[in-house]
């Protein structure tokens, strides 16, 4: 064992680190969980699936209740772009599909598909595919039926992350073997026991992804597990690079940069140049999917903390938790609750009967000794420690300043959005601040604040939309009714020319009269009504011109042509917005003829719109989902 | 249950941050009992004891917790440095009253721990000097140079009688500061060769006085080795303050005092490691800290040698305090992922 120490030395030694701003070295806790072997469970009595596994939507029960199935028989089929396949992870028969308690923060109950293990453990017909000689295309889209998602904690579905059908453009695969957290060892385990297949997965990901160059990355505190990788990877041209123990050096952004120095802009993803960043134990899952034709149906949980005999676990997703903790030896007698993922960015589960999903890499069982509450929080001294400590290199107590103050727009400002909330900010506090809890709640905030302005925004043109749909309405109505007024009296005036052949005179001035009446469209019945009513529109049509010049001259002269002398520059700035909005579906100066054309126009428009503001929300809804994938990755 | 993330902490408390800093001022205190005698103990304690009354009476009216922020020995931190401040032969009710005025007004109606836009000492140490201009000249000589010498008794006895023994006048054990002497022969024409001819300077600064600001400096040097402080605010300070003065020195030596000097003299090394290390009052991103401590070594120059007070620290720290905010909102370091 100390040869493979001293070789993961010598490789630490061989490659430039590129460090980042920041991090902590909080006790790492690993080698509790990390001596004994994976180990493997017996079945539990039931498997509770939970709908919600993954980050995206969630996907459409295939089965229903009483149904017989088989092991990695899909259960519920990938729904929309973003979302993951369920498989049954064992052979049995569906109890129920209904609500329960997820792994959640949240707490809340969600859809759940309950599977009875019959104990025969009977495979569906395996269906293998040679990657090497399938086609790229079809590969990526059978993937979408294998419900592989990151299994670094982020559950991004795999198959959009693959998605580059060879047109990536991603030069450079990285995977991502720094586990910096505390306490968990799964990847750590997965690499010294099952290198070969980490690296044939390797082999897939790179190959579907056209990538040229493959780097591993790995803490130096993983020795036994870097000298495996790079044992394994000896043939290939894949490189493993030993990165320091620095949490948080398994962020993907961070790792990228400690392994090549790039520095992925804020605002990009990280395909968008050329890197693209996987999971040791993702890329093993889709070595086991294609190699073998087996879906993800488990993975790899670290039950450590305080339970008898910490140890790894290949766990079958839905595993009720008690069954798994009762695997490490059980708890000891004063665990109070269990906490999915590390110690830091994870979350108390809200009961300790929750079902494991694909994002559970450890289930750390809590006591008060092992984790102390935390005493109660001081004020801010401002020492600045949080940015010292911040990997992003933001200011942290700014943004806390800010977020407290609900000064959300300052806290945008100071880039809270940035925050990858790795807790390292809390970790150092002296004044035990919960940092990231102000940053996740102004993040909270101002997300839905941008909602609401955009549904208001929405409820607004609608409206105003409305109102001049039912004015256009009016107008086509008054309209109507002149046309057929107007025709009435022609056919009156035939009648009446037919009555009266004898006197012409009165014959020439009737149909003078009609063909007036026709082509001005004026609904009155005497010559007399037609001057009034023409004289009418001729006054209103002055006014309307004397209010459009007065209008355009308080324009030309700059003054603000509404009530908004007084106002602001932010209310003006806004009324300015509105108009301008108005003007772009055609509200404001409306001209009231060729209402056909309008609609239409208008519609167009109003189509445009929504379509533009579905792309963003998509877009946004992307961005967001990507940005918790590749955090966590 | 909260989500409360991380559930793990590696931070000393305040009060842990503030012992260190009180243990950091311990080898400076050791220097100045040797060198002034044991009188500033009495203002020390005096000190101490009115910021903790006047901590536990203001929290009491603010309806705050009082234990915890009593054994966050801030009140204490700020005590320690203004009785370093003034001079340690001064009435009882000096200090008293500095005290009162530092945490009462300046930190409490301000919102406490955390909230202070300014420097507590330095508000109580210029509340002092503005009010009380004549004692707060009156320094005492060093013990190696007075013509009688006072002992710890007498010391005691004239900080809360104001009596001295008898047939010694006060003038006999009290000397002009070397600053303060500077500026005023340096205003009767004398050039800087000659007045520091004057046995009250010593290699650096005043004679006495520059082991006492050897011994602050060897107290931050272990805040910094404790990383209770960076580099960043005593360089700057200290290199700003060499810099200008040499810049004046090496143009006219005889109309201006050489930078070991200004170094070494009045509260500067005091002010480097102890005073602008305040972190509430002052900028928190690495370069608001350059910024800032430049600042105050400018100020404190310009006070020295222009301005109406021998020094001028208390004064620079309050105007750099108010520049803070604007020192901080344009010296954010670039976020990672974004350009500048």
């Amino acid at each position: 064992m100390n040869a493979l120490v001293n070789l993961a030395s010598l490789l630490r030694t061989a490659k430039e680190i590129f460090p980042f701003h920041g991090g902590v070295h909080p006790p790492e806790n690993k080698a509790q969980s990390s001596q004994l072997p994976i180990g493997q469970l017996s079945l539990p009595e039931k498997l509770v699936l939970p709908l919600r596994q993954h980050v995206g939507n969630i996907p459409k029960v295939k089965v229903s209740i009483g149904e017989h199935v088989l092991k990695g028989q899909l259960i519920a089929e990938a729904e929309g772009a973003v979302s993951a396949a369920i498989h049954a992870p064992t052979s049995g028969t569906i109890l129920a599909i209904a609500d329960a308690t997820i792994p959640h923060p949240s707490g809340l109950p969600d859809r759940c598909i309950t599977l009875a293990p019959d104990g025969k453990d009977a495979w569906i017909d395996k269906k293998p595919q040679n990657w090497r000689t399938e086609d790229r295309k079809k590969l990526v889209a059978s993937l979408r039926l294998s419900g592989i998602v990151g299994l670094g904690g982020a559950t991004f579905p795999t198959h959009i992350k693959l998605r580059a059908d060879g047109k990536s453009g991603v030069h450079t695969l990285i995977i991502n073997a720094a586990e910096c957290e505390p306490y968990i060892t799964c990847d750590d385990r997965l690499m010294r026991e099952r290198a070969d297949e980490i690296v044939q997965g390797i082999a897939i990901a790179q190959f579907m992804l056209g990538a040229e160059r493959v780097i591993i990355g790995i803490e130096d505190n993983k020795p036994e597990a870097a000298a495996a990788m790079q044992l394994a990877a000896a043939n290939s041209k894949m490189e493993v690079i030993v990165v320091p123990t620095l949490y948080p050096s398994g962020d993907a952004r961070r790792l990228v940069h400690l392994v090549l120095g790039t520095e992925i802009p804020h605002d990009k993803r990280s395909t968008e140049v050329g890197l693209q960043v996987f999971n040791v134990a993702t890329v093993l899952a889709l070595y086991r999917y294609f190699e073998f034709g087996e879906p993800s149906i488990s993975r790899i949980v670290s039950m450590t903390g305080n339970v008898q005999q910490p140890q790894n676990f290949e766990v079958l997703f839905g595993t009720p938790l008690p069954h798994l903790v009762a695997a490490a030896g059980g708890a000891k007698a004063d665990t109070s609750h269990y906490i999915m993922g590390g110690p830091m960015m994870g979350f108390a589960l809200p009961d300790e009967n929750v079902p494991i999903t694909k994002a559970a890499n450890c289930i750390i069982a809590a006591s008060p000794t092992l984790f102390k509450p935390p005493p109660p929080a001081m004020p801010c001294i401002r020492c600045a420690r949080c940015a010292d400590a911040c990997p992003v290199n933001l200011q942290p107590q700014e943004l806390y300043w800010f977020a407290k103050a609900d000064n959300f727009e300052k806290a945008a400002d100071y880039k809270l959005f940035d925050c990858i909330e790795c807790g390292a900010c809390s970790y150092v506090c002296p004044s035990n601040i919960p940092l990231v809890q102000y940053y996740r709640y102004a993040k909270s905030e101002i997300i839905a604040a941008d909602k609401a302005k955009e549904a208001a925004d929405l409820a607004r043109e609608r409206n105003d939309f409305r109102l001049a749909r039912i004015e256009r309405e009016k107008l086509e109505r008054a309209q109507k009714h002149a046309e057929r007024a107007a025709l009435q009296k022609e056919e009156a005036a035939k009648k009446q020319a037919e009555k009266a052949l004898v006197n012409d005179a009165e014959i020439t001035r009737e149909t003078n009269d009609a063909l007036q009446g026709s082509t001005s469209k004026a609904s009155s019945d005497t010559p007399e009504d037609t001057a009034q009513k023409a004289a009418k529109q001729a006054a209103i049509a002055a006014a309307i011109a004397r209010a459009k010049a007065a209008k355009a001259a308080a324009v030309a002269s700059g003054d603000a042509p509404k009530n908004v002398v007084n106002a602001d520059d932010a209310v003006k700035k806004e009324i300015a917005e509105i108009d301008a909005r108005r003007d772009a579906v055609g509200l404001s100066e409306k001209p009231a003829i060729e209402p056909v054309v309008d609609e239409v126009k208008q519609a167009k428009i109003a189509a445009a719109i929504a379509k533009a503001k579905a792309a963003k929300a998509a877009a946004d809804a992307a961005k967001l989902s990507g940005n918790v994938s590749e955090n966590k990755e | 249950m909260i989500n409360r993330s991380p559930y793990i902490s590696d931070a000393p408390s305040v009060g842990a941050i503030m012992l260190k800093v009180l243990l950091a001022l311990v080898p400076g205190i050791i220097a100045y009992v040797w060198v002034f005698g044991g009188g500033i103990l009495v203002t020390l304690f005096l000190a101490t004891t009115t910021a903790l009354v006047a901590e536990a009476v203001m929290l009491k009216i603010r309806k705050r917790p009082i234990q915890p922020f009593l054994t966050d020995y801030s009140a204490v931190t700020t005590a320690w440095l203004l009785a370093l401040a003034i001079p340690p032969l001064s009435p009882w009710w000096l200090i008293v009253v500095g005290t009162l005025f530092a945490i009462v007004i300046a930190k409490h109606l301000y919102g406490g721990l955390g909230y202070n836009p300014f420097n507590p000492a330095m508000i109580g140490y210029a509340v002092l000097l503005i009010s009380f201009p004549a004692l707060m000249t009156k320094w005492p000589a060093a013990l190696q140079l007075a013509q009688t010498k006072l002992g710890f008794i007498d010391q005691l006895q004239f900080i809360f009688s104001g009596a001295l023994p008898p047939q010694i006048m006060l003038d006999a054990v009290t000397s002009a500061t070397p600053l303060d002497y500077l500026k005023t022969q340096l205003t009767l024409k004398h050039d800087v060769a000659s007045i520091s001819q004057a046995q009250i300077f010593g290699t650096f600064g005043g004679k006495g006085g520059e082991y006492v600001a050897g011994a602050y400096l060897l107290g931050g040097l272990y805040l910094w080795q404790q990383k209770i402080i960076t580099w960043h605010l005593p360089v700057a300070f200290l290199s700003g303050l060499a810099v200008i003065s040499g810049v004046f020195w090496l143009a006219d030596s005889a109309h201006y005092a050489s930078p070991a000097f200004h170094l070494f003299s009045g509260a500067s090394m005091l002010c480097a490691f102890f005073i602008i290390t305040d972190p509430v009052s002052g900028p928190t991103t690495p370069n608001g800290k350059l910024w800032f401590a430049a600042g105050v070594a400018i100020i404190t120059y310009l006070i020295r040698v222009y301005g109406g007070y021998p020094d001028g620290v208390a004064f620079a720290v309050i105007f750099m305090n108010i520049c803070v905010p604007l020192i901080d909102a344009h010296t954010q370091p670039r976020v990672f992922g974004h350009e500048k």
